[in-house]
């Protein structure tokens, strides 16, 4: 009963759900790569992730308004970046260390919060998650209009992000700035730019899409919080970042490489192919360890992971 | 005058505790803030936990069988720090030792003890290690970041271990999803009649003075050492790198697995999901704390087992979850770095107090260098 | 109303805990003048230019711009007021093109968004009022250190410097470049500008300068009009003594080729860094690389030791050929190296003195004991060395390395490079940083290896430095091998060599060793 899969309904369906699949890891890579380029490892992105997913269910489920509960995904994907900054950027500390560390505290803090919130409801607390928006017009388009142009807002966002950030980077100042700090602090400090802040701004912008990116997954794709849902899709957006060159078109490419395996192993979870369930769930991990052995030593930005001392 | 070095000494290490007890210290104050917001008592909470960790005989060994397998992925994880690799797979690695003695404490019979679970343990080293030697094989062959794959790696065993045991390793019956009871010469002899404090505490305790000596007194160790404070310099003086980060990996691994091997073959005598809540990763916290030494990670793992243990007794006697436990190991972790800074302080303190042991030159050599690079 | 000084500072002090690094500075430059500033290594230059650009604050004194006082708290600061630098180490992002280097924080000249056609026109425009000719598309990393140390002045020019620092300008270029920034110098000075000129080479001084202000040992040692002074005179007044040069007694023979490299080509990332390089290092004599750096000095020297892949050619140490075959094998064969950046490939800071002179040896018997490490005897052994090699370390043998001074730094790299009686010692810009007292040290160590008949690859930049220790003198450009000459060379055709425009190979072998 393979055969429905390669119909051409079904290749829509599978590219339909590749985009959904694709929005929150392409939000959590966008965001990191504001971080990266500024010089500060995104390694905390999971983090951030795990935050915004809870943050964003228990602001959407207490107000009934799902724009709360983006906001207060961005709001707590932002706190945990700023604990994250304090300690990479001002304390000079191991990014790894810190990074995994933040990952710990996110998953231990929205395990306990959720156990203290939730506990005494015994069946799922649930949210109606965001609905596709049909765009007017484009919709119509045959394939493309149900693969592009019916799809959550925040899919639109995440894509929207991609030429966005690829702006700011390569064309404007504020770019300029980000990369500078991250190729060579001295010399931005040299010149009178402001290593510190730039790099807080940065690692906060992560967060806050990184935050996104986990509210993505409670307030569309799951509509409810479970503990680590994440499912390191946070490491993977990491990942994405190296196998895309640092580069948001890159990322872009990646992220739809990671939705397309994550989209497909799904399908074929659903279709009941004859391989054990644990072994498409794999599919993903395996692709990210394929992805970082071929990224190999990408040139990374110069002062990534190191910190700056005036002095 | 003759006792004055040892003296010193005593001192010196004494100074070494200060700041890892007062980040434990704070953990555990920001841990009684998080538990008063979420509207619990936090005297009685922590009175419960205490309790539940040190408050009986019982409690205590209770504390001891939860320290053991933190013990094994502490030191893993230590000894991947002296090579500067960052190892976040003791999670998998544990697994993947667990995994092997499942197999192999079922399918091989009719071996004594004395010979069995020697083997057993080899066995799980080997596959913990191998484990661990994959992520640092691809780290110095191709720059890999080790954060990254030994995560997915970390993910990967979990589902293997999830297909495994409702597949090839099922329990004869096919009804539970674990895999069948190891045989009885596999498991490991009881301590303390009465308790399930088992002989793997000591096989614990006798890794950590060999990871110890390992690191501080061997020819290995030192060119670990000497690739993780400096690589460059390593490979300047012939010291062969790769080959060293692989090696701490797949050591770093063994232990892990060995773990993973020991609370299999000491407690549950099988394997199922959710086998260990996180001993690979609270593992990271453990080893930061100990400052990646061996003997301290002794200490540093009875602390993460009491923690464990009495978290258990206050989620039953005061109704807080015992998540708590996990926020306050990451925040051990950040009260570790950022009294880190004030280490520094302290240190140069104390060097300054002593002139008499520093030449002049001496003094002046951080600032000639601060000087010289501004 | 025209200020009688473009800059100066009354009293300037700053203080490193217990170091004084600059004490009471005064120091007047005039507009339009090239007001030099002389002094050795730790003499207390770099902390003052770091004062005057805002980098790091006095705990004393005052800056007067223009006849007014001022603070700075940042580069900015000072970039605001006219102040530009050059800094030794260029502060340009190598991987950025020219343009984007220039503009880098200069939002209100380039807008938010950055219009690339316009850019691009207004850096062309204006590198070419200085005669520049730099490509605003080109990317730093590619460009040669000259050009580099263009963009950087072009930088600070752009930003409307009218007091420009040069710290250390010609470390890094050849006589002909150092021709060239001259002339850029009188150019900017006919523009009404005022340069200080960091260095600590008289002759240089001499030409480029109206006034020199000498530093030693942080303090003012005194200001001279250049034309009432001479070489002798400034150099007895930035070292407090007559300066000795490295003497060379003879006392050994040459004892014939110990390290041979035969038609040595090293790829590195798509390029050839270094192109069938031949060379004999005979036993008992110093062969100095000369070069501007980045011409396939370090490549050649990685090649040697066998972390640099080696395309095609052989590396014959002692008739052992060790082509490729690693740092462990080199070492055995009888190779030491003293490497340039002693902190990261030299050292391991945070091991012990002790740690630190086992590195290569704890191989082998007798620190090594089966799988262990011998402890007393690592113990006994560097006390020996730290008594040897004069080794001045609060903490003993079980000191940290960082806890050294650079001098002493380099001791522990000399101590156990030279105790492990190598047969070839190459040694890469072995006093970098040094002081005076640490230079000569230094120099008479090498000397004293060459006497007990070792041979000894010199790679430096410094030019006095070869031709005061070299027996030959090797010229690189470029990857190849562009002289072989014998320190007597002239610095006409040394710079030559050094920028390729000629050939010379006329010291083959050493002086009465043999003709090869």
């Amino acid at each position: 009963m393979l055969e429905p899969l390669f119909s051409l309904t079904s290749i829509i369906a599978l590219l339909s759900s590749t985009m959904r699949t694709t929005a929150p890891v392409l939000l959590a890579a966008i965001g990191g790569l504001f971080s990266d380029r500024s010089g500060v490892l995104s390694i905390g992105l999971e983090g951030f992730m795990l935050a915004g997913a809870f943050a964003g269910f228990v602001g959407a489920f207490y107000s009934g308004n799902l724009w709360i509960g983006i906001a207060a995904a961005l709001i707590a994907g932002m706190l945990l970046a700023f604990v994250y900054a304090y300690f990479s950027v001002s304390v000079g500390s191991s990014q790894a260390v810190a990074g995994t560390g933040l990952v710990m505290l996110a998953a231990g803090a929205t395990g306990f919060l959720n156990r203290v919130l939730f506990r005494s409801s015994g069946n799922f607390v649930r949210v109606t998650p965001f609905q596709p928006v049909a765009i007017p017009g484009l919709s119509r388009l045959p394939i493309i209009g149900q693969v592009l142009f019916t799809q959550n807002v925040l899919v639109y966002l995440a894509f929207a992000l991609v030429p966005l950030t690829w702006f700011i980077l390569y064309r404007t100042a504020l770019g300029l700035q980000i990369r500078s700090v991250g190729e060579h602090a001295k010399a931005a400090d040299t010149v009178g730019l402001n290593v510190t802040l730039t790099r807080y701004a940065c690692v906060l912008v992560s967060g806050a899409l990184g935050g996104l990116g986990g509210a993505y997954l409670s307030l569309a794709h799951a509509n409810t919080f479970i503990e680590m849902m994440t499912a390191e899709r946070g490491y993977m957006a990491f990942a994405i970042i190296i196998f895309g060159k640092y580069n948001p078109w890159g990322a872009m490419g990646a992220s739809l490489l990671f939705g397309l395996a994550d989209a497909l192993q799904l399908k074929l979870q659903v279709a009941g192919v004859p391989v054990p369930y644990e072994f498409l769930l794999m599919f993903p991990y395996v692709l990210t360890l394929a992805a970082m052995v071929m990224a190999g030593k990408t040139t990374a930005p110069a002062a990534l992971g190191s910190a700056y001392k005036k002095n | 005058m003759k006792a004055r070095p040892h003296l010193d000494s005593v001192l010196a290490a004494a100074r070494q505790l200060i700041i890892p007890s007062l980040a434990v210290l704070s953990a555990f104050v920001a841990g009684a803030v998080v538990v008063a917001a979420a509207g619990f008592n936090p005297v009685q909470t922590f009175a419960a936990l205490l309790d539940g960790a040190f408050g009986s005989g019982i409690n205590f060994t209770e504390t001891l069988v939860k320290s053991t397998p933190y013990l094994f992925t502490g030191l893993g994880v230590a000894i991947a720090f002296r090579s500067r690799s960052f190892n976040i797979g003791a999670e998998g690695q544990f697994y993947m030792g667990a995994l092997a003695v499942s197999w192999l404490g079922v399918a091989i019979t009719g071996l004594p003890s004395f010979i069995l679970i020697p083997l057993l343990l080899a066995a799980a080293f080997v596959a913990g290690g191998a484990y661990g030697a994959i992520p640092g094989y691809l780290k110095a062959k191709v720059g890999a970041s080790e954060i990254v794959t030994t995560v997915m790696m970390n993910s990967i065993a979990v589902q293997i271990v999830s297909w495994i045991i409702k597949g090839p390793l099922q329990e004869p019956r096919h009804f539970y999803p674990e895999t069948a009871e190891i045989v009885n010469a596999a498991k490991l002899p009881v301590l303390v009649p009465g308790t399930r404090l088992h002989l793997g505490l000591v096989i614990g305790l006798a890794m950590a003075v060999a990871a110890y000596i390992l690191i501080f007194k061997t020819v290995l160790g030192f060119q670990i050492r000497a690739v993780g404070s400096g690589a460059l310099a390593a490979e300047y003086a012939g010291i062969n790198v790769r080959r060293n980060v692989v090696l701490a990996m797949a050591i770093s691994g063994g232990l892990a697995g060995m773990g993973g091997a020991v609370e299999l073959l000491g407690v549950t005598w099988k394997l199922y999901s959710n086998f260990s809540p996180g001993y690979g990763y609270s593992a990271i916290a453990v080893a930061l704390l100990a400052k990646r030494n061996p003997l301290a990670v002794i200490l540093t793992s009875l602390l993460f087992g009491a923690l464990a243990t009495g978290a258990n007794n206050m989620q039953r006697a005061a109704e807080v979850p015992a998540m708590l436990a996990s926020v306050m190991q990451a925040l051990v972790i950040f009260f570790v770095l950022g009294y880190a800074v004030y280490e520094d302080r302290f240190a140069r303190y104390w060097a300054e107090r002593k002139p008499r042991d520093r030449g002049p030159h001496a003094a002046a050599a951080g600032k000639e260098a601060a000087g010289s690079n501004a | 109303m025209v200020p009688l000084y473009a800059l100066e500072t009354r009293g300037i002090t700053k203080r490193f805990g217990a170091l004084i690094a600059n004490d009471q500075i005064d120091l007047t430059v005039k507009p339009g003048e090239v007001l030099s500033l002389l002094g050795e290594n730790g003499a207390g230059k770099t902390t003052l230019m770091n004062i005057l650009y805002g980098l790091l604050r006095p705990d004393e004194g005052q800056i007067l711009v223009g006849g007014r006082p001022v603070e700075f708290r940042s580069p900015r600061q000072a970039i605001d007021l006219g102040v530009g630098m050059v800094h030794q180490h260029f502060m340009l992002i190598p991987a950025f093109s020219v343009a984007e280097n220039v503009v880098l924080g200069m939002r209100k000249k380039t807008g938010a968004v950055i219009s690339r056609t316009r850019l691009r026109s207004s850096i062309r425009e204006f590198s070419h009022r200085y005669n520049f000719d730099l490509d605003p598309d080109a990317r730093v990393g590619d460009l040669p250190v000259g050009l580099q140390q263009r963009v950087e002045i072009l930088k600070s020019l752009y930003r409307g410097a009218q007091i420009l620092i040069l710290d250390e300008p010609t470390a890094v270029l050849t006589p002909q470049e150092t021709g060239d920034l001259f002339r850029v110098i009188r150019h900017l000075q006919g523009e009404g500008k005022s340069v200080i000129f960091i260095s600590h080479k008289l002759n240089e001084v001499m030409e480029i300068s109206q006034r020199v202000t000498v530093l030693r040992l942080g303090k003012v040692q005194g200001t001279v009009e250049t034309s009432a002074t001479s070489p002798a005179e400034l150099a007895k007044m930035m070292i407090g003594r007559d300066l000795a040069a490295p003497s060379s007694p003879r006392t050994g023979g040459y004892t014939g080729p110990t390290l041979s490299l035969q038609g040595l080509t090293v790829r590195r990332e798509g390029k050839e860094a270094c192109s069938g390089i031949s060379l004999d290092v005979w036993g008992g004599e110093v062969l100095g690389i000369a070069g501007v750096d980045g011409n396939g000095q370090n490549e050649l020297v990685e090649a040697i030791l066998g972390t640099a892949p080696v395309a095609s050619g052989r590396v014959i140490l002692d008739g052992r050929d060790i082509t490729g075959k690693g740092p462990a094998r080199a070492i055995d064969a009888g190779l030491a190296l003293v490497p340039e950046d002693r902190q990261t490939r030299g050292l391991i800071m945070d091991f012990s003195i002790a740690e630190n002179l086992i590195l290569e040896s704890h191989r082998a018997a007798p620190f090594r004991r089966g799988f262990f490490i011998d402890e007393a005897q690592v113990n006994r052994f560097a006390a020996g060395m730290i008594q040897t090699f004069d080794i001045r370390s609060g903490g003993g043998a079980s000191a940290p390395a960082s806890s050294l001074s650079g001098g002493n730094q380099q001791k522990v790299v000399l101590a156990r490079e030279i105790s492990r009686e190598p047969k070839v010692l190459v040694v890469m810009k072995p006093t970098r940083g040094l002081d005076v007292g640490a230079t000569e040290y230094v120099h008479r160590r090498l000397l004293e290896e060459r006497a007990k008949g070792k041979a000894i690859l010199l790679v430096s930049s410094e030019l006095e430095e070869i031709k005061g220790l070299s027996d030959r003198i090797a010229v690189m450009h470029r990857g190849a091998v562009t002289g072989l000459v014998w320190p007597d060379v002239s610095e006409e055709d040394l710079g030559q060599l050094m920028t390729g425009a000629k050939t010379m190979l006329s010291a083959l072998g050493p002086r009465g060793g043999g003709e090869q």
